[in-house]
């Protein structure tokens, strides 16, 4: 299986439902980009700061999130600065730090299973649109059940390739990927049917 | 949709994950990182069609979503979406749905050009009006802009659009899974 981000804790963030935290974050990611001022949006961002440690994470957490869109905050900030004045590039750059960091804040507090739980529910009213949730429910353990069963067939086959000597080779790699996989589906989708998976 | 539909939606998903871990390839001279990740909505639109090809890519999107590390470099979570980049992420699903609408209407006389072409209007142009649309809105530029600052990511993505319309045609003589056109 795939481990999730999530980090153990038992703060008011990882008690909080993971459909309430969702909401939030949608809140946030839309008012944002209705407050033009930087200094609101300054002490937004360090409020969401502020709930890291809140919720038992350290310095080093909270630089993990915000490390792999440093070099896009720094271009942002200059691309601000060339066409408008430094107050714009305030104001695009806390922006996005406050988003990713709460996003980041959301992910990390909340399990997968309970995300995943909380997906189900709100997809209940779309069952009369011809949604069926119990399928989409299969579909998507089986995604996280065949992620390293699809990585293994990989490296056989690029194991197999290498001793023909064609590992450089992108296309000697993905067709062999995708027959095998296409394969194993027909294998996969036999069993379920013969244990009568029936939800319609 | 019956069962095999679902495994293949779901698998297609699962390989969209796999091309993820392989390392990105920094192209020679711009430096542009090139990643096999977006080679799974190409894929997925034109081996499984535009409607499973589509649902497979937005299955793989709302895992990442919910906080699985399943883009390439281990990233995921929501936070993915509202950055810059969010627009192709998003952008993929369209994609794989018109690139599979695409093949299925050339589906009978399929060959090397209309199937490089379908690929290359869904997986490029659909894509990166989509993405760039995205940018610059958070980003706050133009869009022409945006435009211009994607311009380096095209040479990866013609070589994906070639290694895909390859894929594509060799997965068609070999397990041909769209009938026909719909």
């Amino acid at each position: 299986m795939i481990a999730g981000l999530y980090i153990d804790g038992n703060s008011a963030l990882h008690r909080a439902a993971a459909g309430l935290k969702v909401l939030a974050l949608v809140l946030l990611g839309t008012g944002v980009f209705l407050i033009p001022d930087w200094p609101v949006l300054a002490v937004l961002l360090v409020t969401v700061f502020i709930l890291y440690p809140a919720s038992g994470f350290g310095p080093r957490i909270l630089w993990a999130q915000i490390r792999p869109i440093l070099w896009l905050l720094a271009l942002f900030f200059a691309v601000q600065l060339w066409l408008n004045d430094w107050q714009a590039g305030l104001v695009v750059i806390f922006r996005l730090a406050a988003i990713v960091s709460f996003a980041g804040l959301v992910t990390l507090t909340t399990r997968t299973s309970d995300m995943l739980a909380a997906l189900e529910r709100a997809m209940k009213p779309l069952a009369r649109f011809g949604v069926n949730p119990e399928k989409v429910s299969l579909a998507f353990s089986m995604v996280l059940r065949f992620i390293p069963v699809i990585a293994q067939i990989g490296h056989e086959i690029r194991d197999a390739q290498r001793a023909r000597g064609l590992d450089k080779s992108v296309l000697a790699l993905v067709v062999p990927l995708i027959i095998r996989t296409l394969k194993t589906a027909d294998d996969v989708a036999d069993a379920i049917d013969a244990r009568s998976f029936d939800p319609d | 949709m019956n069962t095999k539909d679902i495994v293949y939606i779901a698998l297609f998903a699962a390989v969209t994950a796999v091309f993820g871990l392989f390392p990105p390839i920094t192209l020679p001279i711009t430096g542009v990182p090139v990643t096999a990740q977006s080679l799974g909505p190409m894929l997925a639109g034109a081996i499984l069609g535009a409607r499973r090809g589509g649902l497979s890519i937005l299955l793989f999107v709302v895992l990442v979503a919910l906080g699985l590390p399943l883009l390439s470099g281990g990233r995921g979570g929501f936070g993915v979406f509202l950055g810059a980049t969010g627009g192709f992420i998003v952008g993929w699903v369209i994609s794989a749905f018109v690139i599979g609408l695409l093949i299925e209407k050339f589906w009978d006389s399929l060959h090397i050009f209309n199937a490089a072409l379908s690929i290359a209007v869904g997986g490029i142009v659909v894509l990166y009006a989509i993405g760039n649309l995205w940018v610059s809105i958070v980003v706050d530029v133009s869009y022409w802009q945006a435009t211009v600052g994607a311009a380096p990511f095209l040479i990866g993505d013609v070589i994906k659009v070639a290694i895909a319309t390859a894929a594509c045609l060799a997965v068609r003589r070999a397990y041909p899974l769209i009938s026909r056109a719909r």
